[in-house]
């Protein structure tokens, strides 16, 4: 009977939204655990938060004052420890994740799977590759530990309301020193939804043709409660922040709503709004990709036409 | 100043960024005949990270490795031009799985006892963003994932790392592995001397027997497929129309 183990993401007092989609993932199989485990130097608040989670059977709190920040070559060596007692570690496909999944699993000897869309079974697995042109189904030797990153994008967050037991455990593995922390340097938001968790999204473009154009983005995404995002060219072009860029290479999202604005959608992109629930585009050019993926398109100049929107809205 | 024991930059060859794959219509594998192949492009910007660290004179040598077949050698040859010294490739016709790549990767840095290496956060083909993290596990040393900035001092990497909730500033000690962000640079144009140049540079082969690297397949693939498709939408003509369609799907 598989036994998961999944590490949760959070940055100190908050337990972040990925890791109740791991544990839908965790859910959607038969297991006899779906235990979290929080690292961090003091980790009393998060792990109620996770011992929350319906479906959580327990928690492992590792407290220790080099846990203060999540460090990939900090937290590897403790989960690989923990990881004896389970047939699955599991973590999001956030950069959290992304950076120390394949560190756990090589201190285990075994490979990672990256991006789990769908549990076929225990040991059989989706994801996707070519930038989700392709979809395989690899399956896992039920021999070793399965190690895997969860696509988040593909996962609602379970729902909160239990209360899981919640157990401490000393960290006694030797960590090392050669990575510290220095500091994040954040200078998007502005009291805006969480880019990754939103259910709204609005994207701006190359289109958008200045950092001070973004504004009209802005503009609408406050006009609808929305998270602000970028494309790629958007974000190379210094218009947005590098945490706003979705796509392949940056955020992949599922919003219910998804308005692009100005975006003329690379593949690139279209892999990380692809699970959204109604796509928007507005564009002036017709032929843009985008226009062919998207529920609803409007061939327009945006500058006229997100203005509109956000005075139609207001009705 | 830092002086860095030698840059090894692993580069993989991956169907070109601008090529739209699809899988093959019987659902064997993708369709991949006499498509365009390149070097992964966050391995060029590697590479370029790579020469303008030797161009601060940071370092005496860069040199680019590939594992694969010996079509491989095209992009070392365009890794060469680009300005690399010198070559490696490990020659093997396997599907290698990121475990088996990162064990290769590290018998290589111990044999040309490289200090650093930079390579790709993922390769555009299988997506898997594992191997540069799997190679600093084995290898025993720290990881700078993501990097978009990238500075020496005392035998100490500084690296801005692209993370979800925007910058992180990390230091790492040397030895160490990067992985890098599109925006750690632009790389550069090759000129068509450089790649006359090239031909002459030493390009080396070896087999991953010579390495002591035994390939394990730990992951069976049962099955390759199209996504799902979206059905197709509708076009509105203007912001009225637009609101009202929004409204008919409950998402305003």
């Amino acid at each position: 009977m598989a036994r998961v183990l999944i590490v949760a993401e959070h940055d100190g007092a908050t337990l972040n939204a990925s890791t109740a989609k791991c544990v839908s993932c965790a859910a959607s199989f038969e297991s006899s655990a779906i235990d979290v485990a929080v690292l961090a130097d003091d980790g009393a608040g998060v792990a109620a938060q996770a011992a929350a989670i319906d479906g959580v059977t327990g928690v492992v709190r590792l407290d220790h004052p080099a846990n203060r920040y999540a460090v990939a070559a900090v937290a590897a060596p403790q989960i690989a420890e923990l990881a004896a007692d389970y047939t699955h570690v599991f973590g999001p496909s956030t950069t959290f994740g992304k950076d120390l999944m394949p560190r756990i699993a090589a201190l285990l000897g075994v490979g990672q799977l990256s991006d789990i869309m769908s549990a076929e079974t225990p040991w059989r697995f989706k994801r996707p590759i070519y930038a989700g042109n392709a979809i395989l189904t690899v399956e896992a030797s039920q021999d070793r530990p399965v190690v895997a990153t969860v696509r988040t994008a593909s996962y609602q967050a379970a729902e909160s309301g239990a209360a899981a037991p919640i157990t401490e455990r000393a960290v006694e593995t030797e960590l090392p020193s050669h990575t510290r922390y220095v500091e994040l340097r954040s200078d998007s938001g502005g009291g805006r939804p969480d880019l990754q968790t939103a259910s709204r999204v609005i994207s701006g473009g190359r289109g958008v043709g200045s950092k001070e154009n973004f504004e009209i983005i802005d503009g609408l995404a406050d006009a609808l409660g929305a998270a602000v995002g970028a494309s790629r060219a958007a974000v190379d072009a210094g218009y947005a922040g590098n945490d706003l860029q979705v796509g392949q290479t940056g955020k992949i999202i599922a919003p219910d709503l998804y308005i692009a604005v100005g975006i003329s959608g690379a593949i690139q992109h279209l892999t990380g709004i692809k699970d959204a629930g109604v796509i928007v585009a507005i564009n002036k050019d017709a032929e843009a990709p985008l226009f062919e993926i998207a529920d609803i398109g409007l061939v327009a100049d945006l500058f006229t036409a997100v203005p509109e929107l956000v005075e139609a809205l207001k009705t | 100043m830092t002086v860095i024991d030698r840059i090894l930059v692993p580069i993989k060859r991956v169907v070109d960024a601008n090529v739209r794959v699809r899988v093959k219509p019987d659902g064997s594998g993708m369709a991949l005949d006499g498509v365009k192949m390149s070097i992964n492009p966050f391995d060029e910007i590697a590479l370029e990270e790579a020469l303008r660290i030797r161009e601060r004179g940071e370092t005496g040598e860069v040199v680019v490795v590939s594992i694969g077949s010996q079509v491989c050698t095209q992009q070392l040859r365009a890794g060469l031009a680009m300005g690399a010294d010198r070559a490696i490739l490990v020659e093997s016709d396997l599907e290698l799985e990121p475990l088996t790549v990162a064990r290769t990767l590290k018998a290589v840095v111990e044999r040309e006892n490289s200090e650093l290496v930079i390579l790709d956060k993922q390769a555009i083909d299988g997506d898997n963003n594992q191997t540069g993290q799997m190679l600093a596990t084995l290898w025993g040393r720290p990881q700078a994932c993501f990097s978009s900035h990238l500075r020496f001092s005392n035998g100490v990497a500084t690296a801005m790392r692209e993370v979800d909730a925007g910058m992180e500033v990390i230091e790492v000690d040397l030895p160490a592995v990067v992985t890098t962000d599109l925006r750690l640079n632009e790389p550069r144009y090759t000129k068509l001397p450089d790649i006359l140049k090239a031909k002459k540079k030493p390009l080396e082969t070896l087999s991953l027997a010579e390495l002591g690297i035994e390939p394990e397949v730990q992951f069976r693939v049962l099955g390759i497929e199209p996504p799902p498709q979206r059905a197709s939408g509708v076009r509105v003509n203007d912001v009225a129309e637009l609101v009202q369609a929004l409204r008919q799907k409950g998402v305003v």
